[in-house]
């Protein structure tokens, strides 16, 4: 049978097919619908399902799964393998009992994320397997493969894709589903405590593992040659792939699905066929570096390919070619379109009031990070998950060595606050910090689209669990001010802020209003009085898509799309001449 | 046959995805091979989305590039023209005329193109335009719009009516089959 699946689709019926049987994952595009898919359209497989608090707890659980002998797959984006590093690089060192698949996705371009790190760094630094998939039918069949590859070598292996093969969607055959064998669970001291004594003995393990795996690199049919003309060779992985394909349909190719390790002598072997050797890679030139370091001759890399950015067939062909490509132009000065808050997000009355009050805003990783774009511009450091409530803390602090007093505001969402901003308030609870924590509770992980986490009382599968509440959490960790907030109610929100800036220490701030677009929130829509709207423009500084300036010949007026309108009221409290009617009370 | 590539733009929400889900599947009920790609996170909230599908013979790449589209279907007139230089010169555009703000306009940064159909016609050869959003509120839903434009892009499609409209009944959610498939109905011949 054949199917049209997403990369991501393709990788969870790839762990249906292997007979995989536990998953851990934190959501994180391009990375979220393997779980999803596995959690939806596989809830009735035997399969355990889970939303991990962050990545960290995630690839722990599956290395618990293996452990305990169930093929086991921890998901995460690129960023999210950071916070997951500790236990990685020492689970390469005690090795696995059933297999063991980090599934990780890089985002070249940063469609959605913070940074464009190349994670098969991270496969060198651990000293693992990375593989790598060109298209769907790949990415389910590499899976199956990479978990062979791991109870082979006893060995975590990385699966590495990018956005364009985790989204892009291919023709896929399906095979049946297959139960793995269970291994069972010993107690192997020597192999799983990671005392030094014992860490030792699996750190020359871990080196002779690697030689094993240098000649299985040699033979694997995750490595293949297309032959063809002898003027150009290429060297590629993944999505380039594709692109070499098109562009140059006549080419040599050596296509690479164990990128790590690589093969020598199949690529030396490969480079003295060809006059020209070209290595086509996006983001880091860890191929290049390492065939150069192996003594062969790169002709085109990085001299001429970018490290930023992704690539497409236009640019191998030019890059190799050394032709211009003449492209059709695209139309001059459209209006830009960039993303926004949805109309009815409980974010914008947040960032209406905080861009009216200029606090200093030390903000996170969430659809909230739009807040620190135009009208609002109220958001002035994200860096990484749960840093906005730690880096508030820092900033306070170092404000008051340089003896200024001024209260930083940090803004995360649940599910962050819950991955790694705890940890933060902990921090600055302990250690007396002046700042004032916003939680914007929208009972969701809102904008890798909709996934569940401790705070919201229902697991991946949709299954009823323990509702987790952040308020008492609060208190528990010994937070002295924690109060409720409703962003909806502009005044209000602005005296809670001023009471709170003027106290000691640090004060928490919740939210709870739901995600409308997770949960439909449809309140009706608003209208204009063209009579009484003086077109000052007040209510535009709510940043909403639905609001817009007319003219009519020399009237102005503001318009509300009604099919955009959410009802929420925020631009109604806006207006100074009540042109804004309607409004559910 | 060559490849036939098709481009599909629109804001965020639109669900310009689900028509791109709609051809990829139907084209491989016709036995092509076939590639998709589209974004998902940061991009879809309210701001501009694109979507490629490809099918032929055999599809390596999954995005379409500037000069190569046979078809360009345009949720919304500002996103239609900022693709319309993927079309080549022969191909078709197809556009719904309903006028989306954008948040720069909506904070008064920029103002709405009001010419914004001569851009479009002066872009390209054979470009079609009809209110989509209204159809599909005659239908019964103006989130059915996605379907009212796959019912109207079947005038340049090599699909068969019957196999796109059961691949959307086993699409669509179905408690809103009517309302699409009467979408579908209503997009088909607006454009007959």
């Amino acid at each position: 049978m054949k199917a049209i699946l997403s990369g991501n689709e393709a990788i969870a019926r790839g762990f249906i097919e292997a007979g995989g049987r536990l998953v851990s994952s934190y959501p994180g595009t391009p990375s979220t619908e393997v779980t999803e898919t596995l959690a939806t359209e596989y809830k009735e497989s035997k399969i355990h399902v889970e939303w991990a608090t962050n990545e960290k707890v995630a690839l722990e659980v599956a290395i618990g799964g293996a452990i305990s002998g169930v093929r086991s797959m921890a998901c995460m984006k690129h960023v999210g393998v950071n916070v997951a590093a500790d236990p990685l690089l020492t689970v390469a060192y005690t090795g696995v009992n059933a297999g063991l698949v980090l599934f990780v996705a890089d985002d070249p371009g940063m469609f959605s994320s913070q940074n464009e790190q190349d994670s098969r760094h991270y496969a060198r630094f651990a000293k693992i397997p990375c593989v790598e998939p060109s298209d769907s039918q790949e990415a389910k069949e590499f899976l199956k493969l990479a978990f062979e590859i791991s109870e082979q070598f006893d060995t975590p292996v990385l699966f590495r894709t990018t956005t364009r093969v985790s989204h892009c969607k291919s023709v896929v055959s399906l095979s049946e589903p297959s139960i793995s064998e269970v291994k069972e669970l010993v107690k192997d001291f020597a192999k799983y405590v990671m005392l030094p004594s014992n860490a030792q003995k699996r750190h020359v393990f871990v080196e002779e593992r690697m030689q094993r795996l240098k000649e299985f690199a040699e033979e694997t049919s995750l490595n293949l040659e297309i032959e063809g003309s002898n003027e150009i060779g290429f060297i590629a992985n993944g999505i380039s792939f594709q692109y070499v394909r098109e562009a140059f349909p006549e080419a040599s190719v050596l296509k690479l699905g164990l990128t790590w390790p690589l093969p020598e002598n199949k690529i030396k072997a490969f480079a003295s066929k060809v006059k020209k050797l070209i290595v086509v890679e996006e983001l880091d030139p860890i191929f290049e570096d390492t065939i150069k370091a192996m003594g062969i001759r790169v002709d085109v890399g990085k001299n001429l390919f970018p490290v930023c950015g992704e690539y497409s067939k236009h640019l191998v062909y030019e890059k190799v070619s050394g032709k211009k490509v003449e492209l059709k132009a695209p139309v001059a000065g459209l209006t830009r379109r960039p993303p926004t808050l949805c109309p009815g997000c409980s974010h914008r009355g947040l960032f209406t009031t905080l861009s009216k009050l200029k606090y200093f805003v030390s903000g996170d990783i969430g659809c909230y990070t739009l807040g620190g774009l135009p009208p609002f511009s109220a958001m002035h450091t994200c860096i990484c998950m749960g840093a906005s409530i730690s880096a508030a803390h820092g900033i306070a602090k170092g404000l008051e060595l340089q003896g200024i007093k001024q209260k930083p505001i940090a803004v995360i969402g649940d599910s962050t606050f819950l991955h790694s901003g705890i940890t933060g308030l902990i921090d600055m609870v302990y250690n007396s910090g002046d700042a004032v924590v916003v939680i914007m509770n929208n009972d969701t992980t809102g904008m890798t689209g909709g996934q569940e986490h401790p705070g919201t009382g229902r697991t991946a599968k949709g299954k009823e669990a323990i509702k987790l509440s952040i308020e008492k959490l609060c208190h528990t960790i010994g937070a002295k001010r924690v109060r409720n907030i409703d962003t909806y109610n502009l005044k209000e929100l602005e005296k809670i802020f001023k009471e709170e800036m003027e106290t000691e220490g640090p004060s928490v701030l919740i939210s709870n209003q739901p995600c409308v677009l997770r949960y439909r929130v449809a309140k009706k829509a608003l209208k204009v009085n063209k009579e009484k709207c003086t077109a000052c423009k007040m209510c535009l500084k709510v940043g909403c898509v639905a609001l817009s300036l007319m003219e009519e010949g020399e009237t102005k007026f503001v318009q509300i799309d009604p099919l955009l309108c959410n009802g929420c009221t925020v631009c109604q409290q806006q207006c100074k001449f009540d042109a804004i009617e309607g409004g559910e009370v | 046959m060559s490849v036939f590539n098709i481009v599909i733009a629109g804001v965020g929400g639109q669900g310009v995805l689900l028509t791109s889900k709609i051809i990829a599947e139907s084209a491989l009920q016709h036995g092509y091979d076939v590639k998709q790609s589209e974004v998902h996170g940061m991009a879809q909230r309210g701001g501009s989305v694109v979507s490629f599908v490809r099918f032929g013979e055999k599809v390596y790449a999954p995005m379409v590039s500037e000069g190569e589209a046979d078809l360009l279907i345009g949720f919304e007139p500002v996103e239609t023209a900022r693709y319309i230089h993927f079309l080549k010169e022969t191909g078709n555009v197809i556009y719904n005329t309903y006028r989306m703000s954008s948040i720069t306009v909506s904070i008064g940064a920029e103002k709405y193109p009001e010419n914004i159909g001569e851009i479009i016609k002066n872009s390209a050869k054979n470009v079609y335009q009809f209110s989509g959003t209204s159809i599909a509120i005659e239908a019964g839903d103006k989130r059915a719009l996605n379907i009212v434009m796959m019912g109207a892009a079947m005038k340049f499609l090599p699909f068969e009516k019957n196999d796109v409209l059961e691949v959307i009944k086993k699409t669509v959610n179905k408690k809103v089959v009517d309302v699409n498939v009467k979408a579908f109905e209503l997009g088909f011949n607006s454009m007959r």
